[in-house]
């Protein structure tokens, strides 16, 4: 009800405005368009924007889309929009209907870029009345990005009314932005600064480092003082950002690897099929997408979800095959183990190609993994969001399996003495092939999540194998920790040297360091300590 | 002392594939230039080119079967040492171009000038001179060898973690040949090459020639090779392969006889690339592909490691395998080559030759026992076979 009241009240303030002001009726301004050029076209669009008469906001808009006309027989201008072969002509201002005439007998008027930036500028002070609180908000963001000095005395009469906080301290705001490119006084203006440097941004930046040249000289220290103040912050908000694309590349690696440390590092083997479990995870996607789509398209966003428990069972099945046909004869020859899984590797590639084909699979995004939101001065995509978060659950489901479960247990037992724990009747062998068969599975589900940001090809695993056991062998073999600490490192590290010498180079400078560090810690990050001695 | 050496490297079987190895490098290359094309006998040119590749992979799988097979380095990035030999070749055969290329510049190769370079990079100095190009073939795959192996070995990472950082070591390799100002060609590498100390490459002739040099260069690897496994450093490196700790606790320093081994080893893959880009005209950075060289360790190991004729076979046989699978069924070819990888880990350890010297061996000693029995022959001869 008060709500209502009040926009009411709005409502006929809006509308009284002209009147009170006794400002010049628009109308006369819009017939000069027919014959004005375009900088005194730019400057009647000023004068009809500080009449205030709100009625002339679609005209203005019709105008900047080259909808303005005049009429050759008395140069009276209207809006039009075509009606058949005719133009319908609109009265600019009471926005009524005038009648059809032929195209002929009206002459467009021209606009340039000034123009359309002048009626921008006239619109964002135009609307800047608006009854509506969110038109408001928009006008004075409007003005923010492009400030000029005409669109001040229309937000300083819309501030003077303004009772919502928000809008309010926008419209300070486009105030103080607009009022540095005016003549106001040299207090006013240093005010104006500090309100800029308080907003922060490249935005603030970019108005500030735009009036530098021009400003007054006694202003300088503040405004270079201000100019400091939004750099050291923007620097701040760069870090955090690439801290975060850090992090995302980390759960990135983190994925592909945390099915490695399991079978590498807590049984020993060497998989090279792990990247092509990866890629099977990620077709496993594409072909429950493409069920969906045929089927029930309205489960589309659900797709992820359902595909995650099919891929796991798919990559698992299939590891549990690899593990009891191969596998299981080379036990104590790792090195042969390395040659048998990376043939196994070529043939899940080529049986891959031989089904979908060579070329890139379409795997759509659900909605809730599209789109954005800003953090401060950065913004974070849906996606990387996800991956992180599910990463990061994936990392404490395993270690809560590895440390709470009865087969955690068993896993733990045959890694540390595969006799002993046989000896207490643990079936070694089924302990063997579940583990590998779950270190696949979440091969798999990275797969999943993959698909959403790589492309879904045959050689999607070949590109993550090489970086996984970095991974692994950097974090240190058979310790989760390691796994989670080693990926993370390894990505924040690739996105701090990527902005300075190159992603190729970063990525080489990665190796390189790896490589280094391998001999200075033969057994990664965090080895597991022990007296045995190997060979 | 020097021909004890020599001598011990003439064991009866290599010396048979030595002089098999000889007999191609005469035969083959007479074949081609001597008989009319229409003679029964006669070998294509192009036929001569891909068995002169063949015997460049045989080379390459030599130089793996030494560290893998007497060593037990088992390194996936042999691709590499090989590829850096062969780049040396290339930047060599680059400056032999001379003025004839696209844009007649006669001090740039071509795609320095298309990248808008003015001078020569220091590391291209001297290749225009033949014996400095080959004594960088030897060198730059030595030095990486050398200075990879003197970090590993000392600080012994060993088995399955050397493997992995060899293999980062070539796809690092790779990332950077592929960047355009490395100053390598990038993507393209290295090719259109003109001539060979004077020799038009294309020419019959000169690729003749290549394809005896490179019979030449297997057989005398070979022989160092035999050399050194049948030395007494051979019996330790062996040692080395089988009980690492023992060895160092014997008093040997063993992380200098890998690297030895290893250096030996990389700078014979390196001989083996420089003899192949000029018969196959292009090195480009595909050739550090991880992927490389684990086919290479396939070759050897289908061969039969620590044989070092089994590599040989291995990459003969694997090759032309290839070459025909390819050829007949393009899209087998993966299929075929991940079987072989599975079934060789599984059926065939030893692979082909230790295989069938297993077996030769093994039915020496069952006949030695046998005479044992009968009281005719002596324990000794036992003995002697079951080793």
């Amino acid at each position: 009800m008060l709500i209502r009241f009040i926009t009411l009240i709005f409502l006929i303030l809006a509308s009284a405005a002209p009147s009170f002001a006794q400002a010049p009726d628009p109308k006369p301004l819009f017939n000069q368009l027919a014959d004005a050029d375009f900088n005194a076209a730019e400057k009647l669009v000023g004068q009809i924007a500080t009449t205030g008469d709100t009625r002339v906001v679609p005209a203005l808009n019709a105008f900047a889309e080259g909808d303005l006309y005049f009429r050759k027989s008395d140069k009276a201008v209207f809006a039009a929009k075509p009606a058949g072969a005719q133009l319908e002509l609109i009265d600019p201002v009471t926005g009524e209907s005038a009648g059809q005439v032929a195209k002929g007998a009206v002459t467009k008027i021209r606009i340039n870029n000034n123009l359309r930036r002048a009626i921008r500028a006239a619109l964002g002070g135009l609307t800047l009345m608006s009854p509506d609180r969110g038109t408001r908000l928009s006008a004075a963001d409007a003005i923010l990005r492009s400030p000029s000095a005409e669109a001040l005395d229309l937000v300083e009469a819309a501030l003077a009314k303004e009772t919502d906080a928000t809008v309010k301290a926008r419209m300070e705001e486009a105030r103080a932005v607009s009022l540095l490119s005016s003549d106001r006084s040299i207090d006013d203006k240093r005010a104006a600064i500090a309100t800029i440097g308080k907003l922060g941004g490249r935005d603030a930046l970019g108005i500030l480092n735009a009036v530098s040249s021009s400003i007054d000289a006694s202003l300088k220290p503040d405004l270079d003082a201000a100019i400091t103040a939004i750099q050291n912050e923007q620097q701040l908000w760069d870090m955090a950002q690439n801290v975060w694309y850090g992090l995302s590349l980390g759960s990135v690696l983190l994925l592909a690897a945390i099915g490695l440390a399991i079978t590498f590092g807590v049984m020993g083997i060497i998989n090279m099929a792990h990247g092509e479990m990866v890629m099977l995870g990620a077709y496993s996607t594409f072909v429950v997408q493409q069920v969906i789509r045929e089927n029930a398209p309205g489960l589309f966003d659900w797709s992820l979800t359902i595909a995650l428990p099919v891929a796991f069972l798919v990559t698992g099945a299939v590891g549990l095959v690899i593990e009891r046909g191969v596998i299981r004869f080379l036990y104590g020859r790792p090195l042969e183990t390395l040659l048998a899984t990376w043939g196994i590797s070529l043939i899940l590639q080529q049986s891959i190609r031989t089904i979908f084909g060579p070329t890139n699979q379409e795997v759509g995004n659900p909605s809730w993994m599209s789109g954005s939101f800003p953090v401060g001065g950065m913004t974070i995509t849906w996606n990387r969001m996800w991956i992180v978060v599910f990463s990061l659950s994936i990392f404490v489901g395993l270690l809560l399996l590895m440390k709470r479960s009865a087969f955690g247990l068993q896993m733990r037992a045959v890694t540390q003495n595969r006799r002993m724990a046989s000896s207490m009747g643990i079936k070694t062998p089924w302990v063997d092939a579940f583990t590998f068969a779950l270190g696949s599975g979440i091969a798999g589900i990275a797969g999943v999540a993959l698909s959403q940001i790589d492309n879904v090809s045959p050689n999607l695993g070949q590109s993550y194998i090489i970086d996984s056991f970095m991974v692994v062998v950097f974090g240190g073999v058979g310790n989760l920790w390691g796994t989670l600490v080693g990926a993370l490192s390894l990505g924040i590290l690739n996105k701090f040297l990527e902005p300075s010498v190159g992603a190729v180079l970063g990525k080489i400078l990665v190796l390189v360091l790896i490589i280094l560090f391998i001999q200075k810690r033969p057994r990664g990050l965090f080895a597991l300590k022990g007296r045995a001695i190997e060979a | 002392m020097i021909s004890a050496f020599i001598f011990r490297a003439l064991k009866g079987h290599i010396v048979v594939t030595v002089a098999v190895i000889l007999a191609f490098a005469v035969l083959v290359p007479a074949s081609n230039l001597l008989l009319a094309p229409d003679h029964a006998l006669h070998i294509p040119t192009y036929v001569m080119s891909l068995m002169g590749k063949y015997l460049c992979y045989a080379l390459l799988a030599l130089a793996l079967d030494l560290v893998w097979g007497y060593c037990g380095i088992l390194s996936l990035g042999h691709g590499a040492f090989f590829a850096l030999g062969g780049y040396a070749m290339g930047m060599y055969l680059m400056r032999q171009i001379g003025s004839r290329g696209v844009y007649g510049n006669a001090d740039l190769p071509d795609f320095m000038v298309f990248l808008n370079w003015k001078e020569l990079p220091w590391f291209w100095y001297g290749f225009d001179m033949f014996p400095f190009a080959m004594l960088m073939v030897l060198f730059v795959p030595g030095l990486l060898a050398f200075v990879f192996g003197w970090f590993a070995f000392r600080s012994r990472v060993n088995g399955v973690y050397l493997s992995i950082i060899t293999q980062a070591m070539t796809y690092a390799l790779m990332l950077a040949f592929f960047r355009n100002d490395m100053g390598f060609g990038g993507n393209n590498g290295l090719t259109d090459y003109k001539e060979i100390v004077g020799f038009s490459v294309q020419g019959g002739g000169t690729r003749a020639v290549l394809f005896a040099m490179s019979a030449l260069m297997l057989a005398l690897c070979l022989l160092i090779a035999s050399a050194i496994v049948n030395s007494k450093f051979g019996k330790v490196l062996v040692g080395v392969r089988d009980a690492e700790s023992r060895v160092r606790f014997l008093g040997f320093r063993v992380e200098n006889i890998k690297l030895f081994t290893f250096v030996v080893s990389a700078m014979f893959a390196g001989i083996a690339g420089a003899l192949f880009v000029p018969q196959v005209g292009i090195i480009n950075p595909g050739e550090f592909a991880p992927a490389n060289s684990i086919e290479v360790v396939v070759w050897t190991a289908v061969g039969g490691r620590g044989t070092l004729i089994g590599p040989i076979i291995g990459a003969v046989l694997v090759n032309a395998g290839k070459s025909y699978f390819t050829g007949a069924f393009p899209e087998l070819w993966l299929f075929a080559l991940g079987g072989l990888f599975i079934a060789v880990t599984l059926f065939l350890p030893k692979g082909i030759v230790g295989t069938i010297q297993s077996g030769f061996t093994g039915r020496k000693a069952m006949r030695a026992a046998a005479d044992a029995e009968k009281g005719r022959g002596d324990v000794t001869a036992v003995a002697q076979a079951a080793e």
